[in-house]
């Protein structure tokens, strides 16, 4: 198939930056979405233009480090797969994609689509640990006995691979959905009881810190969201921070 | 924004409860019943507290929600220049700020009507059967809800209520950190039909009262009423 691209080009974080035209041509259906980019950047290279800087790695939808924002959508249109997941099949030839980076003040542009997502490393490094003994004497945790739906809910919520679409998507830029996610894991468990008060307010100071916005329960992160991370995990982290402040 | 919104649901519902005496269909009963309550609403010193509550409520509601939008429009400060939004959020839930500052008009518009006048201007005067005159209030939205484009825009008014509250009710109980799941299946639905019979409820009043009860003229020919009613002068316009 043919395809006509609206990609945003930017040369460096203070680059102004714009939507440019490309042309891919004799995509195949089974290319990934990655792996069409990856084809029009050799044609560019040949060119002795410069390709099109994106984030990834893994490529098997584990690790969080594809984004992308297609046409209108995080992750573009299947629900539930990360850009490294999904199909040239999902598109029809002939159609206009627009490819633009993750949007927000917290997630500054490096190059083209490749955005800086290390505000979230520093919301995890606020309060998303536990303290273990590591004196030599340390527990197996296994032998910590934990309800099932306890387990089964934080085992969910740790699912979550710290993508970014949750803000990329939010009408406000707001990183809840991951905070949550991250606070959930945690507050679910035994390991977790220690830090559990100051963790919910630490992680939430640096949310604030970093310049995202605020939950206005849109939903739309769930939406979403490639690993399906339940809003409830939202209403638990607000639950988990009005009892740190009450008590 | 919860708290003040939740506190704000219930005024609606003690707000409906009085209003609902305007349905009463027999003139002289209804503007007993209503200017009554008036009376309790102006003059219990509870619920002048409450009223103050009130008032508090939406303003701060108001503020710390307009202050929320531009916050959050902040946080992206270069837009997409495509965006599929509807696919993944309703439209009410994305148009807080604009509902609510249409609400907030409304209310000015509605507290310069009937309160303002209450308070400072009305002149026809009704005696209740405890013996006391009071200002006819009744009348007084009689003879408003008989001018059509009036009548219209308070029906109208009701929408963006309706969408305000068809979010902003579950979302409050989210915000409060409601995480039981069959309660959270509840709440909204709950929060779907609160959304729909409230703001329905406000809108059929005028409506009743445009199509049903007799003008305010006509109502103080009447005998029952002339026997209470101790001004006659009505201003026309
Ligand atoms: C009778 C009047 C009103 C009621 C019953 C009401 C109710 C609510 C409720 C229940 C919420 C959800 C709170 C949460 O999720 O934590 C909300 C949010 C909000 N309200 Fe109101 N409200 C009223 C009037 C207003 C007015 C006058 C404004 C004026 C600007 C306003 C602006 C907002 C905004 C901007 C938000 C929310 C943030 C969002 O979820 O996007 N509201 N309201
Ligand atoms: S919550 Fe979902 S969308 Fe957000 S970072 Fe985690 S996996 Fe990505
Ligand atoms: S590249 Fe690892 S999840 Fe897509």
């Amino acid at each position: 198939m043919n395809l006509k691209l609206k990609i945003w080009r930017q040369e460096g974080p203070n680059d102004q930056g714009r939507m440019v035209d490309y042309q891919a041509n004799n995509v195949s259906d089974d290319m990934s979405f990655l792996e069409m980019l990856d084809v029009l950047n050799e044609e560019l290279i040949e060119k002795g233009d410069d390709p099109i800087a994106f984030d990834h790695d893994c490529r098997e939808g584990i690790c969080g480090m594809c984004s992308l924002f297609i046409n209108g959508e995080a992750h573009g249109p299947v629900k539930g797969v990360t850009t490294c997941q999904l199909h040239m099949r999902s598109f029809k030839d002939g159609e206009t994609i627009f490819i633009e980076p993750w949007r927000a003040k917290a997630f500054p542009v490096v190059k083209d689509l490749a955005v800086n997502r290390s505000a979230f490393d520093r919301i995890i490094q606020a309060g998303g640990y536990v303290s273990v003994n590591t004196s030599g004497n340390t527990l197996d945790a296994n032998a910590i006995a934990i309800p099932k739906p306890d387990a089964d809910k934080a085992f969910d919520a740790a699912t979550c691979i710290g993508c970014g679409a949750c803000v990329a998507t939010c009408k406000n830029a707001s990183a809840t959905l991951f905070l949550s996610a991250k606070v959930s894991q945690l507050a679910l468990l035994p390991q977790g009881q220690v830090e559990r008060k100051e963790r919910v307010t630490k992680m939430l100071h640096q949310m604030d810190e970093e310049g995202f916005g605020a939950c206005t329960n849109t939903g739309a992160c769930f939406v979403q969201c490639p690993k399906g991370i339940s809003l409830e995990n939202i209403a638990r982290l607000n639950s988990e921070f009005r009892n740190a402040l009450l008590s | 924004m919860a708290l003040t919104g939740l506190f704000l649901c219930t005024f609606l519902v003690g707000h409906l409860a009085g209003n609902l005496q305007l349905l009463i269909s027999d003139p002289t009963h209804a503007a007993e019943s209503f200017n009554a309550y008036a009376q309790f609403m102006t003059t219990n010193p509870l619920v002048k507290v409450l009223s103050y509550v009130t008032y508090f409520s939406i303003l701060f509601h108001a503020i710390d929600g307009i202050m929320l939008v531009m916050a959050n429009r902040a946080a992206r400060p270069q837009r997409y220049a495509h965006e599929k939004a509807s696919t993944s959020s309703v439209w009410a839930s994305r148009n807080m700020g604009i509902l609510g500052t249409a609400m907030l008009a409304f209310i000015i518009i509605h507290m310069s009507d009937f309160w303002f006048e209450m308070h400072f201007e009305m002149k026809p005067t009704f005696k209740l059967d405890n013996g006391d005159e009071v200002k006819d209030l009744y009348l007084e939205v009689v003879e408003a809800f008989h001018s059509f484009p009036y009548m219209l825009l308070y029906v109208l008014c009701m929408i963006p209520i309706g969408f305000h509250l068809y979010h902003g009710f579950q979302s409050a109980f989210r915000t409060l950190g409601l995480v039981h799941e069959n309660l959270t299946l509840l709440v909204k639905r709950v929060g779907v039909i609160f959304s729909i019979v409230v703001p329905m409820a406000f809108a059929i009043i005028p409506l009743y009262v445009y199509h049903f009860i007799p003008s305010a003229e006509e109502i103080q020919k009447s005998e029952s009423y002339k026997a209470k009613s101790t001004l006659i002068e009505v201003e026309n316009d």
